[in-house]
Order: structure tokens, then sequence, then C-alpha cells
């Protein structure tokens, strides 16, 4: 019975619902936006939409990542630790290298390939104990973002870890210059975006990623080695978790036990609010993007008005999440509403 | 099998209890607990307890200051229970993790007959106390308000930004707002930045969009006031006589305040050194001849370049 109403809502709709699906998100951000011009024409200004894209490059860039590794059924928790434990070691090895190689780009090119591995080792180290140690996502990632959080702690001795004055000096312009009026975040937010549309919809590795998040039994029998690809996912993530830092540290030179909180549930709420399954078998880069730019919106609109008090900022923010999800799922409305 | 383990315990303490008294004749125990840094304020606090510990056992050979941190309100709870069966002390500084689960254990402290200083977080029960130490919040506020009188006009325009909604941020704000109320100077807005320099970075950016016309900043914390600077430094209107007020005292804060600094010029005084004091003021219970019990309530200083280098610890984290 049920079986049969599900192949009904999947079939006939479908022509409208995809399209439902592929302008949900991009509806609820031009909402978004005309609201936050009618609380404040400053809104547009040009100084606040170029904040608000350089602001959504960090989530973006994760949730990018995130998008791999939820289509293919996994789950990463430990972003945000990961990102304030990769940022932590950055600058002590920086810093430790100026002894060395000077102040110069020498030491931030030093520090940014100790950020690649380090994505690329944390992500590894997830993906291996969620493949090979059968351990499931979720408790994996929980742990290790604890670990990475409770590290980052201990290298600052539960201080803050503050970058060398003059190694800021030349990292600065990677966060703050621009390049044809974007600031270089963006640029980087925009290759990575492209780059990771590429290879979820062009390329064999996008289509494996699905076909294990829709059914893993099956992809297995169908040749595809899942554990690799799965931990492929992860690294993916890593590494996006990487870009990330790169171009977070420079912005305020310093990394603590509150670098970066939240950040996972924000990436996989990016995600999510774009159009992805959280159970896995469809992904949207697109949507992803969306969902980065809808999230920093609400937080950049709730800081143009008083008229919501400041306690309810939490509110505003879920039910906007929340209805932003409910428009991209609205084709249950468009289908035959027969119950059988 | 119960009765077994109880009678062990018993056997246990009791050996203890023997061992403490024979020592506890010319040793005074004094155990100081308080919550694992896990930001920066916390590990200040941590390194000036450690400083304390040293100074005051190398001042008094017989005194034994024991620190234990705990990494939540349970374990603090257990921590108490083990400093008074296992040292036997005579005296317990406490800076509680939350008033309300901690008010029984440190009251069973208290039964045992040691001398009780609570730092910082009052006790939700009066009276348990025999020596309250703690910074003052809405003395805080009210000295920054009091700095932005004397440096603005009629007509300026502030913004501020908030910690995080707690009872000592409305105790902050509260009375800074009684304070700037009549002065003629707005407040445009003020918005939470969680004692966060990420936060305080994008709220100021925010800001700065908002308001064409801002005078001077109200951050209340220093790590908030890092990020309204860059975002000042960022949209270039760091200058034209702008100004930030951050609090607590921050020792890079100190720093550029000591050597001038006109973006920062002033810091308000929140110590993380206050249980320094409370370890001071704990020992003097025993060795001085005057009285110490009571409430010693710090007041929020307010640091300018002519008394920043007493406030400036280079070795602290904080």
């Amino acid at each position: 019975m049920t079986r049969a109403s599900e192949g009904m809502a999947g079939k006939s709709p479908r022509r409208v619902s995809i399209d439902l699906k592929t302008l949900g998100p991009a509806i609820a951000l031009l909402l978004l936006c005309i609201i936050g011009f009618l609380l404040n024409p400053a809104f547009i200004s040009e100084g606040n939409l170029t904040n608000l894209l350089t602001r959504s490059a960090f989530i973006g860039i994760i949730a990018v990542g995130a998008t791999f590794v939820i289509t293919a059924g996994g789950i990463d928790l430990s972003v945000g630790s990961m990102a304030a434990a990769i940022a932590g070691v950055m600058i002590i090895v920086m810093d430790n290298a100026v002894e060395t190689l000077g102040s110069g780009v020498p030491t931030v090119l030093l520090g940014c390939g100790v950020a690649i591995i380090l994505g690329i080792g944390a992500g590894w180290v997830n993906g291996a104990l969620t493949t090979k140690g059968k351990i499931e996502a979720f408790i994996v990632t929980l742990g290790t973002m604890g670990i990475y959080r409770s590290l980052v702690t201990y290298f600052a001795d539960g201080g803050t870890l503050s970058l060398n004055f003059e190694v800021r000096g030349t990292y600065r312009p990677v966060y703050y210059d621009s390049f044809l009026g974007l600031p270089f975040p963006v640029w980087v937010f925009i290759a990575v975006a492209i780059c990771g549309w590429l290879l979820l919809n062009r390329t064999a590795f996008g289509r494996y990623c699905t076909a294990i998040g829709s059914n893993e039994a099956v992809a297995k029998y169908s040749a595809i080695n899942v554990d690799r690809v799965k931990t492929l996912t992860y690294i993916i993530q890593g590494l996006c978790v990487s870009f990330a830092t790169i171009i977070y540290v420079p912005r305020l030179g310093s990394a603590s036990a509150s670098t970066g909180v939240l950040w996972e549930l924000e990436a996989i709420a990016a995600v999510i609010i774009g159009g992805t399954v959280l159970k896995g078998g469809y992904g949207r880069i697109g949507g992803t993007i969306l969902g980065a730019l809808i999230l920093t919106t609400i937080g950049n609109i709730l800081n143009f008005t008083d008229m919501i008090s400041n306690y309810l900022n939490g509110t505003m923010q879920g039910l906007i999440i929340i209805v932003a999800v409910f428009l991209q799922r609205s084709d249950w409305k468009l289908g035959k509403s027969k119950k059988s | 099998m119960f009765m077994k383990k109880t009678l062990g315990a018993m056997a246990l303490t009791g050996a203890l209890a023997f061992a403490g008294s024979a020592v506890a004749q010319d040793t005074i125990k004094i155990g100081v607990s308080y919550p694992t840094p896990t930001h920066a304020w916390a590990a200040g606090m941590n390194w000036h307890a450690e400083q304390a510990e040293k100074r005051l056992e190398k001042l008094y050979p017989d005194v034994d200051l024991i620190l234990v941190n705990s990494p939540d309100p349970g374990a603090q709870a257990s921590a108490l229970e083990d400093l008074v069966s296992v040292h036997q002390i005579d005296a317990l500084v406490v800076l509680p993790f939350e008033s309300e689960p901690l008010t029984d254990p440190v009251l069973n402290v208290k039964k045992s007959g040691a001398w009780i200083t609570v730092v910082d977080r009052g006790l939700s029960q009066p009276g348990i106390e025999d020596l309250y130490v703690a910074g003052n919040n809405p003395e805080l506020g009210r000295v920054s308000a009091q700095y932005m009188k004397t440096r603005l006009k009629d007509g300026d325009n502030i913004v501020i930004l908030r910690g995080i909604p707690t009872v000592i941020d409305n105790e902050r704000f509260d009375a800074f707002m009684a304070e700037i109320e009549g002065s003629g100077i707005n407040v445009l807005d003020h918005k939470h930045a969680n004692w966060n320099r990420d936060d305080g970075f994008e709220v100021m950016q925010d800001f700065l969009s908002r308001f064409p016309d801002i005078d001077a900043v109200w951050a209340q914390d220093d790590d908030i006031a890092i990020g309204v600077v860059a975002a000042l430094k960022q949209a270039g209107r760091d200058g034209d006589g702008m100004f930030v007020v951050g609090g607590a005292g921050m020792k890079e804060t100190i720093k550029s305040i000591m050597d001038g600094d006109t973006l920062i010029p002033v810091d308000v005084l929140y110590p993380p050194a206050m249980i320094a004091t409370a370890m001071d003021a704990t020992v003097a219970a025993f060795k001085s001849n005057g009285p110490v019990a009571g409430r010693y309530i710090l007041g929020a200083t307010l640091i300018t370049p002519e008394n920043a280098a007493n406030y400036y610890f280079p070795e602290s984290p904080f």
C-alpha cells in the first residue's frame, strides 16, 4: 500500500517538483534579500554585500565538502573542531618558522601546506574509522569533534593562539584584499564550488557517491569500491576545511577554543536547505551554496534591525531555516494527495 | 559486600584522619577549586592561582595550597569531597562552576569545620561563606559609561556589543545604560557578540554598514574589542577620534594601552587574578592579626597609560 503511493507521488509530479526543488532555496534567498532591503536600504550597499559573500565563504566551502559526505550517506560532525585545530597548528607552525624562514611568503606557504596535509589526514582518519573500523559516522565524528576541540584548547593552554605580528602583515591580504572587485575568500569559494559541482555531476566518482547514498548494498554488488569512495568523501571534506581555515586565519590572526563552534551544524543546515537529502542518495552543490548564503544573510539581517529582541535571534534563524526547507520540499502539495 | 566496602572506606578514612591530624598541627591545608580553563580568562585565572600558590608557600612554609580544577559541576562536587576526606583541608577557596549545584557540596565542606572563601560566583544560599571575593559587574558598566561621557558630547553616537545573554551581561549593560542616560549620547543599537572575536568582527561590520556615523564603541570585553578593531580597520573608519572600550584586562590590550594606542585608549578591569586575591585573604585569615571575614568586592579600575604597568603580566596566558 505504502509502496504504491510512494511510486505515484514519485512519478507523476516529477517535472514540477524538480523545478521547485531547484528554485526553492533561490526564492528563499531572494525573499530574505527583499526583507533586508525593506528593513534598511543599506543592506544592498556594496560594502554589505561584499561582507556577506566573504562571510559565507567559510561555511560555504565547508558545506561543499559536507555535500559529498551527506550524499554518500555519511555525516561529519567534526568540521568545526577540525577547523579550530588546523588553525591552531597553522599558527604554531608559522610562529615557529619565523626564525628560520622569516616573516615573508615562504612562512605563509608553509602554514597553508601544513593546513592542507592536516585536513587530508583528519578526513582520512574519519573515513577509515567509518569504513574499515565499521563504526557509525555519527559516533566517529562525534569522537573526533571532541578530540580536535580539546587539542586546540590544549595547544592554546586554555587561552588564545595569536599569529606573529609581521606574518599577519604578509598574510592579511588573503582575507582583506580583492581581485576584480571581489575579495579573495569569495574567489576561493567560487573555485571550490565549481570543482565540487564538476566532481559531483560530471564524474564517475560523483555518481558513485549518489549510488552509495541511495543503496550501499546495491552499490557494493555493482562493483563499486564503497569503502574507498566513502573514505574519499571524508578526505574531500577535510580538504575543504583546510581551504576554509586558510582564509579564516588571516582575518583575526588567532585561534582559540571558541573558534569554529557550531560550524558543523551550520554546514549541515546549508547542505539540507540546499536540497540535498540528509539520508543520502541525492546531492546538490548549487543548492548548498544558496543554503550557505541564506544562513549568513539571516544573521546579517538580524544585525540590521532592532525590531526583534536579541534574545529571539535563535528563534528567527530556526524559523527561516524550517521555512526554507519547507519551500523546497513543498512538492507534496502538488503531488496527488491520494492517501491509500 | 556493601558492609565490607563501607567498613573498608571507614577504616581508610580513619587512617587518613589520623595521618591528617598528625600533620595538621603544623600545616595549614587550603584547597583551591575552580573550573578547568577552557577559555582565555579562565586560563589566566589558572596561571594566577599557580603563581599565588608558589609565592604563598614560599612565604609561609607551614601553608600547603592544593589546586584542583574540574571540567563540570559534578566533578567539582566530587573534588570538594576529596579535599575534605583525603586532604583534611582547613580552608577552601572555591570558584563555583554554577551556583545552584555546588551550594550543598560547599555547605558540606563548611560542616567539616573548614573556612570557606567563595570567588566570583556566589552560592544560592547566603551565609555559607566566611569570605566572598568578586569583581564588580555593574561597576564595570558604570566606569565604562563614565569614561564615554568624558570623551563624548551631546548628540554623539555609540554602539554596544554585548556578551553572552547571562546575568553578568545584564548587570554590566543595565549599569552602563543607567549611567549614560541623560548625557545626550545616543546608543544606536546593542547586539550580542558572545565575548568572542569572530562575532565581534561580524556584528561590528554590520553596525558599520548600517550606521554611517558612529563616534565610539563599547565592546564590554577585550576579545570582542579585537574583532571590532579589525572591522573598523577593514572599513577604514578607525580614524577621526573613534575609540573602543573593552573590559577584563587581557595582556595584549594592556600592552597596547601602555604603548599609547588611541583606538583602544583604556580598559576596565575584571581581573582573572581575583583568585590570587582570594588565596591571599584566606591565608591572611590564618596568619594576620586583623579580621578577614566579610565581602571583598574589587573595584572595576579604569586602566590608563599611567597605571597600565601595574596590571601587565606578560607571562600569563591572558
